[in-house]
């Protein structure tokens, strides 16, 4: 199923890697941040409201 | 005097996805199904090039990166650009969601420019023997890269939001032409030795430069990569509107 990539497979599945794993990283990033956010608004809220 | 009320107009209703209520609601109905296209497109259009495409007769199988490479590249542009847009908007109309979306898409738009960086140099050794040279179009990426590093920095150093809006608008506005010359570098200076642009939509048409067999997945890969930005774009805004009324709330419990 893999692809023969000849000579540049370091190249090529290098690429991919970094890519990979910088997309991942700011992508969870920004997932967790979010949630950590939204419940301390939340927690602040409810306090507030108490 | 006329006691009719006004209806609002188009643009009225344009500028009022912009207020922080409307946007978090909006934006969380629409979320999903960008998330969703974007998982779809990004995956399927990369492999479809990694698996599925030949290699090229120059390049062997590093024709593989532009599927990265390009995307990437794309974003990194368009990043600044929006970053640009919001920038102008909070400047001459005091939008605060508008200032808070360029302050969300710096770092995804950073590590676009990183990606597509760090994949040039790795297809530019076997190809150009060179993992990096002075070329206008990498220098001025390069320089893109720095005034993201640069936005991000101010947005952190000043404490004060509205001023840290301020300037960062003015750094995002001077950046702006940096987006624009890492996309007419090559047409500016000859002696470059990056080539010219691979795909061009400006006339709708793809220029001859590129085959379908590579065409295709490139295209479902750069919107796989637009879509992602989006997704995280909308993310952010949201992450950054609710803490900015966290903020708010935070400061008057201090002063009750």
């Amino acid at each position: 199923m893999m692809p023969d990539l000849g000579k540049y497979v370091l190249e090529v599945n290098s690429s991919y890697v970094l890519s990979f794993m910088a997309l991942g990283v700011i992508t969870g990033l920004y997932v967790k941040r979010n949630r950590a956010v939204k419940r301390a608004l939340a927690e602040l809220e409810a306090a507030q409201d108490a | 005097m006329n006691s009719k009320p006004i209806a609002p107009t188009l643009w009225d209703r344009f500028w009022r996805l912009a207020n922080p209520k409307t946007f978090m609601g909006w934006s969380s109905r629409v979320l999903p199904w960008i998330a969703a296209a974007a998982a779809a497109s990004l995956c399927s259009g990369l492999i479809w090039g990694y698996f599925f495409t030949p290699d090229d007769m120059r390049q062997g199988s590093t024709v593989k990166i532009i599927y990265l490479h390009v995307p990437a590249a794309l974003m990194a542009i368009n990043g600044y650009l929006l970053m640009f847009v919001g920038a102008l908007v909070w400047l001459i109309r005091r939008q605060h969601v508008s200032v808070l979306a360029a302050k969300a898409a710096a770092p995804v738009g950073m590590v676009m420019t990183l990606i597509a960086l760090a994949t040039g140099a790795i297809w530019g050794q076997p190809m150009w023997g060179t993992y990096w040279v002075w070329d206008p179009r990498l220098t001025s990426f390069l320089i893109l890269f720095l005034f993201y590093v640069g936005y991000i920095a101010l947005w952190s150093a000043i404490e004060d939001e509205d001023t840290a809006a301020d300037l960062t608008s003015v750094l995002a506005i001077v950046g702006a032409v940096f987006a624009m010359l890492s996309r007419y570098a090559v047409l500016f200076w000859n002696q470059g030795l990056h080539q010219g642009t691979t795909v061009t939509m400006a006339d709708g048409a793809k220029q001859e430069n590129i085959s379908d067999v590579f065409f295709q997945p490139l295209l479902l890969s750069m919107a796989g990569f637009s879509l992602l930005f989006l997704t995280l774009l909308l993310i952010g805004t949201r992450t950054e509107v609710r803490s900015r009324r966290l903020k708010v709330l935070q400061e008057r419990e201090r002063i009750e």
